[in-house]
């Protein structure tokens, strides 16, 4: 044994596990699963890290070779209902999305971001390979880095979405490989496939960003964020009373925490009622936490899965829900976005941000990308709110390029409270060759999700309710960090269908073509160019002795 | 071609062509009709078979069990439309909403240009409501749409209490890809206009309406139904949509696969096929059955609420429930089931439907004509123009290059004051209904009708000799240039009307046709001028309301005849200014000016 020189300090890492389940007022139900992994390490300047205990090797290696400085990929199947819903913890749009920040010493990024989307395509099982330069954009201001760091070059910056990457069971094993319990303990054990894809909506997503240590931030770690969402059907026409369990819905129930985890909690939100009058939660828990979730004050209760106590003299924890739902909630944003008009040549893009704030404007950002195949006409833009014009005070567009890179479209655009906004902008239709059609030409082609992040103000900031119990002093002015919160929305993917020859005439075309020019053309051409004369019949022998003779004595030929 | 590149031989074919083009000519028309009529002949045709893969092979099972559920929702639905004197739109909402789909209503309003007499409207105000079913893990991307309308008194009730009923089991179901939109249209055609416009943020028509707050993405099919018994003995599929235009052949194929599989009865023109093709009744049933769909397609109206969806390139139907004396019957589970089948089915579509035809003729549910078998009718009849054009033998071009080339006034006049007079036909009949309702004593709708048809007849009483005030002199072949430019013309338009609309092309190729052949100023002018009048546009639309009523097997009397021929003609200018349909326009501005300049001819002098 060798042993092990003092000088290396050992690697510090942590783990943990969390699961919050939150009843939507449409009556459905979402279930966030959130594993983190934090690792105090470098892996960069040429520092060699082989020795992985928590953290998944395969990512260690994709983060030292591309020099990655964050990476953020999701992948998600259904579209998520914000009228319905509210918002999500980490919203994703229908289909794979990847966005990558690359470190400042990367000289080939686009070549580095092309190896990277097939090593990741491998690790995910996903067809992540069909990224390249015609998805890909440089956002200039939507995507900034959301870990430590100081670059924001847009340079380093790549963002891609694949709106019809289909997730399924063959994505979320490579997913579930990844944390250090696999799906053998703790929370992950709920993860079974059969249920998790028998759902309204599903995401999974991995998010890897370098962190401060602590609140000094002397050093830095990495942080490894795996999230899994789903929001499950719970409809039952006719019934006032919804029930959920965990057996109900995962078809498990929890028996330990992954022993590797620090910490392993699940969350129930019960904000909409404290007092239990439409709420039944059992096991009872008398642990209860406060946490600011998207501008709202949220109350939840807490079960800690590393105390024994949790699991109760059955050994086993199967939580059991009972609510009834509610009208809808309006989300103070949310956006839409369709394509106008009929016909196979042109048309138009209609995106709408509902700013449902009674009196306070935000600004947001809209990025869209749209395939090349779109010819955007970007002087037909037009941005009208309450059927004034808009003037964006921010549009960073790019123009595409035929076949090597898409359009992209970013603007800056404040939202006049209570009120709808409307971008628009017309497109004509591309004949593609005939090479470029996908296998399926009549199904469409997908259009990605237009992005709208923003900040915006906080419900708590505008809650008038002054009974609650808080110091004078701090309740006068609304505090900074909680007047406003960060919110992104992802729209819809378009389905737009192209002028589609029909494929199986080329050969009918041949044909048809060939003789065309081969017996048509060929004979008209001939006929209209040549000259027809009658050629008088070759005289006999007798006549052109005769002729001979005459011509001698110098009279005129017969 | 070797018969054309040797001359003596080509002269002698010229020859043929010039002295036996009268009966070539009448050879072709002939032969030209009687292809069509041979159409509807079973053995030429094809049986129609399924082209889309993905509904093909695949098996569905239906289930639905709630027929007479749905029929006590169609009760409530109907016991709330009294109430509400109009669309129950509380109601709807709420109870679609109860059935779990995402619920939104859209407003709409539109003031005809005068009032529509046949269904009583005028001011249209109204609310349409519909639901949408969100698939499961589906990115909003696709959508089916199911639409019954909410007819005034006691019309398709059952249908809407069927839409609910499979919008309740639908929303049970896990196996849904596409949304599934379910829509009830007030004031039938004129709340689908708006709720389409809406969908698709067009607006082609002016009409108001309120933006929809709800989408499913593109639409890759429809279906519409109207339902008005609690059992029904068969069910029929209308096809003909806005300006002729059909659904994807592959639809009608759906719906008789499911009829034949779930055993109903299933008609199409209201008439069941019949096996006993060789039979002369047999035959003329089939007969029956093509007349009917060419003269509902070459109206270019929509024939039932599926028909402003073509326009969008949606397939769509609609399924009429019928209800007649026969005795084996068909409960509203039956139809439910059909139903469920037929989106299950359009619910595994990879693709829009595209692998069928586009363009066919049905003589009977189970055998359709395509396009390929049913143009060279019309291409024998289009013929004859151009055999009247390059061979006729008094209209050689030899005859204008020795006379010299008469003055491009003298065939201008003509042309500009026929388009003129279609332009009057278009525009005056609703800009003239205030001052003709004030100095005469009729409605609005009698006088637009009776102010067209005023504008037609003195279209023909025009004077027709102007070219000689122009130039100042008559020419003797001028008319010879007159007329070849009208049978080109001729031909030309006929020939793109066909290409869209095969059933107009053919109907007015058929009257047109022989006038175009046939006028000189040399013929007998009173003999030619009512033959003429009676092939005349206004006469062939007479003629095909009387021919429609007796193929629907309701002949009516000279005198009904003549107020449906009324009613139709407002209805046409009501079609154009509602939905956008063609015909109008076209026979006001093009036909109607082409055949003016045969008429010209004919009193050339």
């Amino acid at each position: 044994m060798m042993p092990v020189p003092s000088s290396v300090p050992q690697p510090k890492d942590d783990f943990q596990e969390e699961l919050v389940i939150r009843p939507l007022h449409s009556g459905d139900i979402y279930a966030s699963f959130q594993f983190r992994t934090l690792w105090e390490t470098d892996f960069m300047r040429g520092n060699k890290v082989s020795h992985y205990r928590l953290f998944p090797k395969s990512l260690g290696q994709v983060i030292s070779k591309f020099s990655v400085r964050e990476l953020h990929i999701s992948f998600t199947q259904g579209y998520w209902r914000t009228m319905q819903w509210g918002q999500p913890f980490l919203p994703s749009p229908p289909g794979a999305e990847l966005w990558v920040w690359f470190q400042d010493s990367v000289t080939d990024v686009d070549g580095t971001w092309k190896e990277l989307t097939n090593v990741l395509s491998g690790i995910f099982c996903a067809s992540l390979n069909f990224i390249d330069s015609t998805n890909t954009v440089q956002p200039s201001a939507s995507f900034k880095p959301l870990g430590i760091g100081n670059v924001t070059d847009h340079r380093f910056l790549r963002y891609a979405t694949l709106p019809r990457e289909i997730v399924c069971t063959e994505n979320l094993t490579p997913w579930k490989k990844l944390l250090p319990c696999g799906s053998k303990a703790g929370l992950a054990v709920l993860l079974k496939s059969e249920k998790l894809f028998h759902s309204s909506f599903h995401s999974q997503a991995v998010h890897i960003r370098p962190v401060c240590q602590d609140w000094q931030c002397k050093t830095t770690s990495w942080e490894l964020r795996q999230t899994l969402n789903v929001v499950f059907d719970l409809h039952t026409p006719g019934q006032g009373k919804l029930e959920w369990s965990l057996f109900k819905m995962f078809s498990r129930t929890l028996t330990e925490a992954c022993p590797l985890a620090s910490s392993s909690k699940i969350y129930i939100d019960i904000t909409d009622d404290p007092q239990g009058e439409q709420f039944e939660v059992s096991p009872a828990t008398h642990l209860l936490s406060q946490a600011m979730v998207l501008g709202d004050r949220r109350t939840f209760s807490v079960y800690d899965l590393t105390q024994q106590i949790t699991f109760g003299t059955v050994r086993s924890l199967n939580l059991l829900i009972r609510w009834k739902s509610r009208d809808m909630l309006r989300p103070l944003l949310h956006a839409e976005r369709y394509v106008a008009g009929y016909g196979l040549q042109t048309g138009e893009i209609h995106t709408l941000m509902y700013n449902n704030h009674p009196y306070r404007s935000f600004p947001v950002l809209l990025l869209d990308s749209v395939p090349w195949y779109l010819r955007l006409y970007i002087h037909t833009l037009t941005v009208t709110s309450k059927g004034k014009d808009n003037k964006p005070s921010y549009i960073h567009y790019q123009p595409s390029k035929d076949r090597v890179r898409p359009h992209l479209l970013e603007m800056l655009v404040q939202l006049p409270p209570n009120s709808v906004t409307e971008v628009t902008v017309q497109f004509e239709r591309a004949l593609l060759k005939w090479t470029e059609y996908t296998p399926d030409p009549n199904h469409g082609f997908y259009v990605g999700s237009s992005v709208i992040s923003s900040l915006v103000p906080s419900i708590v900031a505008m809650d008038t309710n002054s009974t609650r119990e808080q110091p004078l002093f701090s309740s006068f002015f609304p505090c900074k960090e909680e007047s406003s919160y960060f919110m992104r929305v992802y729209t819809e993917p378009l389905l737009v269908n192209l002028p589609t020859p029909d494929f199986s005439m080329p050969y009918n075309v041949i044909c048809l073509t060939c003789t065309v020019v081969a017996v048509g053309y060929g004979s008209l051409y001939n006929l209209l160019t040549r000259s027809f004369q009658i050629e008088e019949p070759s005289p006999g022998l007798a006549k052109r002795i005769a002729n001979i003779i005459r011509k001698m004595r110098g009279v005129p030929p017969l | 071609m070797g018969l054309l590149s040797d001359p003596n031989r080509r002269r002698a074919l010229i020859s043929l062509l010039t002295r036996l083009n009268a009966p070539i000519c009448v050879v072709c028309y002939m032969a030209g009709v009687a292809w069509f009529m041979g159409l509807a002949f079973e053995p030429f045709t094809l049986r129609t078979y399924m082209s889309e893969n993905a509904m093909g092979s695949t098996m569905v099972e239906e289930r639905f069990p709630a027929g007479e559920r749905a029929l006590g929702t169609g009760r409530e639905f109907s016991a709330h439309k009294k109430k509400a004197g109009g669309m129950p739109v509380d109601w709807l909402v709420k109870t679609m909403q109860s059935r779990g789909l995402e619920v939104f209503t859209q407003r709409f309003s539109r003031r005809l240009p005068f009032p529509d007499e046949d269904k009583e409207r005028y001011m249209v105000k109204g609310t349409n409501v519909y639901g949408i079913l969100r698939a499961p893990r589906a990115p909003r991307t696709e959508a089916l749409v199911l639409s019954a309308p909410c007819s005034p008194g006691d019309d398709n009730n059952q249908a809407v209490g069927v839409l609910l009923g499979l919008a309740q089991y639908f929303r049970n179901q896990v196996f849904w890809a596409k949304d599934i939109i379910f829509l009830v249209n007030e004031h039938d055609l004129i709340g689908m206009q708006a709720w389409l416009e809406g969908y698709h943020h067009t607006n082609t028509t002016g009409m108001d309406w309120s933006p929809l707050q709800g989408r499913g993405g593109s639409i890759q099919a429809a279906l519409s139904l109207e339902l008005s018994s609690d059992v029904v003995t068969s069910l029929d599929l209308v096809l003909e949509g806005l300006n002729g235009q059909l659904p994807n052949l592959d639809l009608a194929n759906l719906f008789y696969a499911f009829c034949q599989k779930i055993g109903v009865l299933c008609t199409t023109q209201g008439k069941l096929q019949r096996n006993d093709w060789d039979s002369v009744s047999g035959y003329s049933h089939a007969v029956q059955t093509m007349m009917l769909m060419v003269m509902k397609q070459a109206s270019g109206r929509p024939w039932g609420d599926h028909g402003l969806f073509l326009r969008y390139h949606i397939e769509a139907a609609t399924i009429k429930g019928i209800n007649s004396f026969r005795q084996y019957k068909t409960d509203a589970t039956t139809i439910g089931r059909l139903l469920e089948g037929m989106y299950r089915k359009l619910n595994n579509l990879l693709e829009r439907l595209h692998q069928s035809y586009f363009f066919y003729l049905m003589p009977s549910l189970s055998h359709f004509v395509s396009i390929g078998y049913y143009m060279p009718a019309f291409g024998l009849l289009a013929l004859i123009l151009l055999l009247r054009v390059s061979f006729q033998p008094r209209l050689l071009t030899t005859y204008l290059l020795t006379d010299g080339v008469p003055g491009v006034l003298s065939v201008l006049t003509p042309l500009v004051i026929s388009h003129l007079t279609g332009v009057a036909l278009y525009t005056l009949p609703i800009h003239f209904q205030e001052i003709a309702v004030e100095h005469f004593p009729v409605s609005e709708t009698e006088a637009v009708v009776l102010t067209a048809i005023a504008v037609y007849t003195a279209g023909l009483a025009l004077p027709h000799n102007t070219h000689r005030l122009l130039t100042g002199r008559g020419t003797e072949n001028g008319w010879k240039v007159l007329k070849l430019v009208a049978v080109l013309y001729l031909a030309v338009l006929l020939g793109c009307t066909a290409l869209i609309n095969f059933s107009l092309g053919f109907i007015l190729a058929l009257t047109l046709v022989p006038v175009a052949a046939f006028v000189t100023p040399d013929v007998p002018k009173a003999l030619s001028a009512f033959i003429m009048v009676i092939l005349s546009p206004a006469c062939t639309l007479l003629f095909s309301v009387f021919l429609f009523q007796e193929l629907q097997e309701m002949p009516v009397s000279f005198l009904d005849g003549w107020m449906l021929y009324l009613s139709v003609i407002s209805q046409g200018i009501l079609d154009h200014a509602l939905y956008g349909s063609l015909v109008y326009p076209l026979v006001a501005l093009l036909v109607y000016p082409c055949w003016l300049l045969f008429w010209n001819i004919l009193f050339w002098k």
